[in-house]
């Protein structure tokens, strides 16, 4: 990090990011108070995609809030279709037969890692390299082909339902599935190659945009975010949830918790992800995709619940209270990305421009899950 | 200064690296298809516009004018009307409007319609330069249909 020593004249400007700057992948602003190329305050304005969403649920009956959930985080939203349909599972007492918590896992890992790998492309896109992002695209194809052949969309997914999934995998999508590992595995070398061990890539990454373990805490920060800066937090290890405990898998953690260190605990996790949908594959039991005793009006009991995911940002909580009628009382949506974006007014104080932008696509921002 | 040097001589060959990595991509094969010259198959279960399906017996339409469909869109954004005819039990569809503006494509009316009577279309060419365009008055289209 550069040493900042702010100019005897005291004279600042301000610069306005966004909300329409590449940079910014989305509608986010970002009013900068700078000192030459120094950044003396960053100040990040919301606001300009809100739907509402949770306001949205409180008049919709809780079926007709599944298709939301895919809109709030387009890069993962089967891991916010899953939040949502667990967190009414539990209020309505609803069982989940094995088949279906083993495709909702498959598919929501696959969805991960086609998020983290828009990531990639998109992050470094950010730093001036172009082709890194035609190969990542190439792959993600892959998942989407996939995940359409099963969930019938592309992006917005609404796959989850109340007691189950939509529709039943085929033999297609198991080998479909099994090839795109071996296809990923093969090509994960290459990225690094290109990528990871480039000198700019790294003189880019290292030591720029630390964040400590103490921030992370302080500002809610999960995910990759806080795993990047040593704290060992992942949901599904540690609240696990559907049939995580069965699985093995890891949680890459990094000490340093600079950019470089949130990068490589994304590429970490692509392998863990590709890891737990082969053991899902491997151990895929056979029955029904759908409980057989789901009213077709859900009417939770009276009472105040809370389910949390994991999903490819971090932490995605919902908590709903139900009044006893076909309706939420009141639908709160806890959304990783607004946490993690609100540390970054503090984490880009006295850097270089340049710097903070290569934080930003670090936090892996994706805007209209914040703006909800 | 040993560490410097070799930090320059490991960060050139980096880059070289990178660059074998995309010379050699450049000779491989093309993965993208020159849509619309081409076009991949569709998977079945793409979940395009809802549209009304014919019943093989009498090539009418299945519906039976409950409005479930209707009452499930989170959207509102189908219109079903019927009528009492003579001789016919039950009621007879005289509307099936969709505004596809609003839809969000999730799939819940196919899911709650009792004799499945309407189902997703493979339609994705869907690009349009007037809003009336995408209210469908799929009624219209089973009969074209036939």
């Amino acid at each position: 990090m550069s040493a900042f020593v702010q100019s005897e004249a005291n004279e600042t400007f301000v610069l306005n990011l966004g909300p329409q700057h590449p940079a910014t992948h989305g509608v986010l602003r970002v009013k900068l108070t700078m000192d030459g190329e120094y950044i003396v305050e960053a100040e990040p304005v919301l606001g300009y995609i809100h739907r509402m969403h949770e306001k949205m649920g409180e008049n919709r009956t809780w079926a007709q809030f599944l298709p939301n959930t895919g809109r709030m985080d387009y890069l993962h939203a089967l891991a916010f279709n899953h939040g949502y349909v667990a967190v009414v599972e539990r209020a309505a007492g609803i069982e989940v037969p094995e088949r279906a918590e083993y495709l909702r896992v498959i598919t929501s890992e696959l969805n991960r890692v086609s998020s983290h790998l828009l990531w990639f492309g998109a992050f470094i896109l950010d730093l001036g390299g172009f082709s890194p992002l035609l190969y990542a695209f190439d792959d993600r194809e892959h998942i989407l082909d996939l995940l359409e052949s099963v969930t019938g969309s592309r992006l917005t997914y609404c796959y989850f339902r109340f007691g189950g999934v939509y529709n039943d995998i085929d033999a297609d999508f198991v080998a479909g599935a099994r090839a795109f590992i071996k296809r990923l595995r093969d090509r994960m070398p290459m990225y690094h190659n290109l990528v990871t061990k480039n000198i700019i890539l790294m003189k880019r990454l290292q030591d720029v945009g630390p964040i400590s373990a103490e921030m992370c805490r302080k500002y809610g920060a999960t995910g990759p975010v806080c795993r990047g800066s040593g704290i060992n937090f992942d949901v599904r290890k540690h609240e696990p949830y559907s049939i995580y405990p069965e699985m093995d898998f890891d949680v890459p953690v990094y000490e340093h918790g600079d950019s470089m260190a949130r990068y490589m605990v994304r590429m970490d996790e692509i392998e863990q992800s590709l890891r737990i949908v082969e053991q899902a594959l491997d151990k895929l039991p056979e029955g029904p995709v759908m409980a057989e005793k789901v009213p077709k009006i859900i009417k939770p009991a009276k009472g105040d619940y809370y389910h949390a995911v994991e999903t490819a940002r971090g932490s995605f909580g919902v908590r709903v209270v139900s009044d006893g009628t076909n309706t939420p009382y009141r639908l709160k949506l806890r959304s990783p990305t607004f946490s993690n974006l609100s540390l970054y007014g503090e984490a880009c104080r006295g850097m270089l421009l340049p710097d903070a932008l290569a934080l930003m696509g670090s936090l892996d921002l994706v805007i209209p899950e914040i703006d909800r | 200064m040993i560490d410097y040097l070799r930090e320059i001589i490991s960060g050139t060959w980096s880059l070289f690296v990178g660059l074998g990595i995309t010379i050699r991509y450049f000779f491989k094969p093309v993965v993208t298809v020159q849509y619309p010259h081409q076009t991949l198959p569709m998977t079945p279960r793409f979940r395009g516009h809802i549209e009304l399906v014919k019943d093989e017996e009498t090539g009418a339409t299945k519906c039976i004018v409950c409005g479930m469909c209707q009452k499930a869109c989170p959207s509102n954004c189908i219109t079903v009307n019927g009528e009492k005819q003579e001789g016919v039990k039950g009621k007879v569809l005289t509307e099936y409007t969709l505004d596809f503006t609003k839809c969000s494509l999730c799939g819940l009316c196919v899911e709650s319609c009792p004799p499945k009577a309407i189902a997703f279309s493979k339609d994705y060419n869907l690009a349009g330069v007037k809003k009336e365009a995408y209210i469908f008055d799929l009624k219209k289209r089973l009969e074209a249909k036939n």
